[in-house]
């Protein structure tokens, strides 16, 4: 019984499965670049160790807990919603986004690091380097890159349930979309929190 | 486009009319049709490709075209017939067509993400089209993409890999909304067990669908990053692995073959009780055959790389859950045949089409064990033996299910009935074009012809002419089929609710179905596949 | 039409939940100072699968979802690590 003819707002078991199996997709998206790496990491150990001290693991641990606390700030604007408190709300939201920033400002910083010293893919010094740092700087920029993408669609998402808190769309009783919003954020979470040990913590 | 006449009632066809009605609408129905209709014009497309293949392959040498044209043909040929018709075909159309009302439902979970998808597939089928025809030549790397040619190569590789990457992302959101549909959707009283086997088959194909394509979308960005940024994963020149490309490809595409041919198996599964008027043999099996079939389908995928240098031990492991993965479907052909022993079997088109389902992809089946074999494997693999054998499984098995599904589920579509004696001639000429043409291929695949090749030694020459021959006999079939359909929507004899005498939820409704499917909500109180009063034809 | 389960995650809960992500994160950096050898992955991976862990079921609300979802997730899991089991059967043995 399709309830989108008779109300604008999906059923919101139906609408969380959903979102649940579009976020399977969003594991095994980046499942194919696990397997990569895991096929080089075993091939190429300890290229990858020395690959890895390229990698600032200060700014990869702040990123780290940015996104921990942006995941806290996230979950906690739906326990808000849920109380009927739609400006603490957003507030939170506000501050998930403001981490988000954070995050992509640091990634700016790391990434613009690399590039400034030609430590790129293609480049004319990665073809100097050892096979296996070649493969451990591809799987960096690809997983990084991928990663970084999905931050910005996060906050889209983000930017989206607040502009729906703030016309009321999204309130007490229906808060579907900012449920699922928060979910896609905590997918972006999970992932880092598989990305950072295998790329900055292997030295 | 349809019937307005005051004796017609309301239905999906006629409530609305207008072209923008169609292509805005997220009606289940019409989106099942645009499903049809433009998979039905690709498929002809590279059913025509295919022709020109075999037209080239009449002769030795150079016949009608270079070898760098052929090379580009079946690429795209494959690229269409994989990507664009086979893996979306039978769950988009009749699927999508039918999955609400037989599970009791008014629409999918999500219908305006289903229109949606639709329009995802069409640019995904347009820039399919786009990579032949833009600047710099049509891909000729094979539908399969491998590298390093496809790193290497000049060509439209990079929309071409862009073009599978969207049609992935649609194949990706139906999976998505069939396995909410049939979770949060079915009627009351339909249980798990309760629910008729086409819906099961599309549950196990969704899931496939979801877990199985990312694994793609993110190889052909690997690709891509390879052309671009010389990203070197599979460049050993840069301490990649190209074999590590094909166990990826591979991880998605040997599970792509259990999205097209599941769906297929559930529409037999459909006919034969109808055409035999009894209940399913073995319904339990056949669902928990869909279910082992979609999870081992996973394990198998270096069966496609034999010959590429894989381990040892890889290649026993993949080899022995090659003959596993085939136990499940025998079982299924074991129930198929059980359900028509003792019934009252009316050989009528969808029948036919089911039975030569049974009788090809049985061949398909056995000559991919033949396949499986590691010794066997080294003789047949890139020979045309294997294009012979998927041909069999995909054409004669998917194909063959989507051609008995049309002509089982046209009246309740359209509310008209074709023309029965031509669409039994129309099958028997396909049925013996598509064994000339397909059956020389297995013999000069044994005898050395390899695959992918414009040109041979003239010893296959005798070969190739008859499954030329047969080419050409198959496009009358096809012709013959397709007219037939075409010219009896509006000219054909009115059909009745339910002109095949079935049971489950669609033949309880009118032909065509009303535009909410159901004027009351049903209620399930028995498992399906009870034929309280089989129809004889005496009767 | 059904409206959400009855769970509300108090604020504390959520940042009990930070809290122990960042003890745990805090561990794996200081995990690597000691050479492990071999070992160095197989830590870092176990306890980024518990940091995952916690998120899937505090965060992503899983603890209080029914029994379906939580099996399809786990499902998930399951199959991802048997697909990379397989990839390096031939890996591991070539």
């Amino acid at each position: 019984m399709s309830t989108t003819e008779h109300s604008e707002y999906i059923d919101s078991d139906t609408g969380k499965l959903g979102m649940w199996l579009f976020l399977f997709t969003e594991l095994f998206l980046f499942g194919g670049l696990f397997i990569v790496y895991a096929v080089m990491r075993s091939k190429y150990s300890n290229d990858f160790h020395q690959a890895a001290l390229e990698l600032n693991a200060f700014i990869g641990a702040t990123n780290t807990v940015v996104l921990l606390v942006s995941s806290m700030t996230v979950a906690m604007s739906l326990t808000a919603i849920q109380q009927n408190r739609p400006n603490l709300a957003i507030g939170l939201l506000l501050i998930t986004l403001i981490l988000a920033g954070v995050f992509m400002m640091n990634k700016y910083f790391e990434w613009g690091h690399k590039f400034s010293l030609h430590l790129y893919p293609g480049s004319d010094v990665m073809k100097t380097l050892p096979h296996g740092e070649i493969m451990f700087f591809g799987l960096y920029f690809m997983m990084t890159g991928l990663h970084a993408i999905h931050v910005i669609i996060g906050g889209v998402l983000l930017i989206i349930v607040i502009f729906k808190l703030k016309s009321g769309k999204i309130n007490q009783e229906h808060y579907l979309l900012h449920e699922n919003g928060a979910l896609y954020w905590h997918l972006v979470d999970l992932i880092w929190i598989f990305l950072f040990p295998l790329l900055y913590l292997i030295t | 486009m349809n019937d307005t006449s005051p004796t017609v009632p309301l239905n999906y066809l006629n409530h609305k009319t207008g072209l923008w009605s169609w292509l805005s609408s997220t009606d289940h129905k019409r989106i099942g049709l645009l499903y049809l209709y433009s998979i039905t014009i690709f498929f002809c497309t590279a059913a025509v490709l295919g022709l020109l293949m075999k037209i080239e392959k009449i002769a030795p040498g150079e016949t009608i075209m270079n070898a760098q044209t052929y090379n580009g043909i079946f690429t795209i040929h494959g690229i269409i017939m994989i990507f664009i018709v086979v893996i979306p075909g039978l769950a988009a159309v009749f699927g999508n067509f039918f999955l609400p009302i037989m599970i009791g439902a008014k629409d999918v979970a999500f219908p305006k993400l289903n229109l949606f998808s639709w329009y995802v597939y069409i640019g995904g089928a347009m820039l399919g089209l786009y990579s032949q025809f833009a600047n710099g030549h049509s891909p000729d790397t094979g539908w399969t993409f491998y590298v390093p040619y496809s790193a290497e190569a000049s060509s439209n590789v990079v929309i071409a890999l862009t073009a599978a990457f969207v049609l992935g992302f649609a194949s990706i959101l139906t999976g998505l909304n069939f396995i909410v549909t049939i979770h949060r959707m079915r009627a009351p009283g339909m249980t798990w067990f309760r629910m008729p086997l086409f819906p099961w088959s599309l549950y196990a194909t969704a899931w496939i669908q979801i877990l199985a394509t990312p694994i793609i979308g993110i190889t052909l960005l690997m690709v891509i990053a390879e052309r671009t940024l010389q990203i070197g994963f599979f460049d050993p020149a840069l301490g990649g692995d190209p074999i590590l490309y094909q166990h990826l490809f591979w991880i998605y595409s040997h599970p792509a073959v259990y999205v097209m041919i599941l769906p297929a198996m559930g529409v037999v599964s459909e006919i034969f009780p109808t055409f035999s008027q009894k209940p399913i043999f073995g319904y339990m099996p056949i669902v928990f055959s869909s279910l082992a079939i979609a999870l081992v389908g996973y394990f198998v995928w270096g069966h496609h790389m034999f010959t590429s240098g894989m381990s040892y031990q890889a290649r026993w492991f993949f080899s022995l859950l090659t003959f596993i993965v085939a136990i499940p479907s025998a079982i299924k052909v074991f129930n198929w045949l059980s359900t028509m022993y003792g019934g009252s079997v009316d050989l009528k088109p969808p029948l036919l089409y089911a039975i030569s389902f049974i009788f090809l992809f049985t061949i398909g089946g056995f000559t991919g064990l033949t396949l499986g074999s590691l010794a066997t494997n080294i003789q047949t693999h890139n020979t045309d033996f294997v294009v012979a054998h998927f041909h069999y499984i995909i054409f004669g098995g998917m194909g063959f299910g989507f051609f008995a599904g049309i002509h089982y589920w046209y009246p309740k579509i359209y509310g008209r009935m074709y023309n029965i004696r031509w669409a039994n001639i129309a099958w028997g000429i396909l049925f013996a074009g598509f064994n000339i043409l397909y059956f020389p291929m297995f013999i000069i695949g044994l005898q050395g012809m390899p695959r992918r090749y414009f040109d041979y030694d003239p010893k296959f020459q005798t070969g190739q002419i008859i499954s030329s021959i047969g080419a050409f006999i198959l496009i009358i079939g096809l012709i013959g089929m397709i007219s037939n359909l075409i010219y009896h929507r509006r000219r054909g004899a009115i059909a009745p609710a339910n002109p095949w005498h079935g049971v489950t939820l669609e033949w309880q409704i009118p032909s065509p179905p009303p535009h909410e499917n159901f004027d009351e909500v049903p209620v399930i109180t028995r498992e399906p596949y009870i034929f309280d009063h089989p129809y004889t034809k005496s009767n | 039409m059904k409206n959400h389960d009855n769970h509300i995650s108090s604020y504390s809960l959520n940042l009990t939940v930070l809290l122990t992500l960042l003890i745990l994160t805090t561990i794996s950096i200081l995990a690597i100072k000691f050479y492990l050898g071999a070992f160095t992955v197989a830590i870092a991976l176990i306890i980024a699968s518990v940091k995952a862990g916690i998120v899937l079921t505090y965060f992503m609300h899983l603890k209080f979802e029914n029994l379906l979802l939580r099996l399809m997730v786990m499902g998930v899991f399951l199959l991802f690590a048997i697909v990379i089991v397989i990839t390096f059967i031939d890996y591991y043995f070539r």
